[in-house]
């Protein structure tokens, strides 16, 4: 087993969840794309902990510290999407436009 | 190549085009409750890729916090915001679309071949494997000791803020003093809509 094919696969589930986060116009389905390039963020830092840093893994603890970091995230966003459902009564992210001049 | 080389060759295909794929319909599939199970198979194919990496905790850890609490979160969450509605179809949705898979598919251009051109350097030192937990805990309480409680900090700013943001809102614009609630420790809440029991009197009083 290679390092390139885990940072290859991570790679691709990045742009897999920028593509979905830019063109979903549900705002539930945009919380998920973040949740996919936070899991492809770790699954490269779990890559580099065990094939350059694995004495020492500080890999895998920062993974913890980005799954802590997305549980919060995913609570407080879904929070936010549903108190934006309330005021707006639609979940459709081209008509949440109050900022917008 | 041994047995335990093939073995994880195989199960390394097996989840990557599992995950790919589940992370390909999450993004595509037009019904979103399909969207969050799949969601949940990316969660538990990249689980098995930290077993793959030597990660044992992490796979835990990744299995019970995303399938057990953020997907279920999710599911929650389309649930309470369960409208059945047609977006309504804009001009450059199309181009849009257009753009960012080029725009995509030139990042993985780009992040692949930084990938295949930089020479890493691997360590030589056998792994931590199964004393992996025991390193994680060492760490966490020497050298990430702030980090791991600025988390936790972080966690209940987090719980306080969801309750906060989700609850219904109250607006004290008719209330006197003598009807404000006695009970410490509460927050006031807005009485929820009772659609159905408001909908059924209308029926009988017209009845």
């Amino acid at each position: 087993m290679q390092l390139h094919y885990f940072l290859l696969l991570a790679a691709a589930l990045f742009c897999i969840g920028i593509y979905g986060l830019i063109t979903s116009r549900n705002a539930v389905r945009v919380l998920m794309s973040i949740e996919l390039l936070l899991n492809a963020v770790n699954l490269n830092l779990m890559a580099f902990s065990n094939f350059l840093d694995a004495t020492l893994i500080k890999g895998q603890v920062f993974t913890v510290f980005v799954i802590t970091v997305a549980a919060a995230e995913a609570a407080v966003g879904l929070a936010i999407v549903l108190a934006i459902y309330r005021n707006r009564d639609t979940v459709d992210m081209e008509q949440f436009n109050l900022l917008k001049w | 190549m041994n047995l335990a080389a093939g073995v994880q060759v195989i199960s390394f295909s097996i989840l990557g085009v599992m995950m790919i794929g589940s992370a390909l319909g999450v993004v595509l599939f037009s019904n979103i409750v399909y969207s969050a199970f799949l969601l949940g198979g990316v969660f538990i194919s990249i689980a098995g890729m930290y077993l793959l990496l030597n990660g044992d905790f992490v796979a835990a850890a990744q299995v019970l916090i995303y399938v057990g609490a953020v997907n279920v979160l999710i599911l929650f969450a389309i649930m309470l915001v369960n409208k059945r509605q047609d977006f309504v179809p804009f001009k450059s949705a199309r181009l849009r679309q257009v753009l960012t898979a080029i725009i995509s598919i030139g990042l993985f251009g780009l992040l692949s071949t930084m990938v295949l051109v930089t020479p890493w350097t691997y360590s030589t030192t056998p792994g931590a494997g199964n004393g992996s937990i025991v390193l994680i805990g060492e760490h966490f309480f020497s050298d990430f000791l702030l980090p791991f409680e600025l988390a936790s900090i972080l966690l209940l700013m987090a719980m306080v803020g969801a309750i906060i943001l989700a609850r219904r809102e109250y607006l004290p614009d008719q209330l006197t003093p003598s009807e404000l609630p006695q009970t410490i420790l509460t927050l006031p809440e807005r009485p929820r809509e009772l659609v159905s029991a408001i909908s059924g009197t209308e029926t009988d009083t017209n009845a």
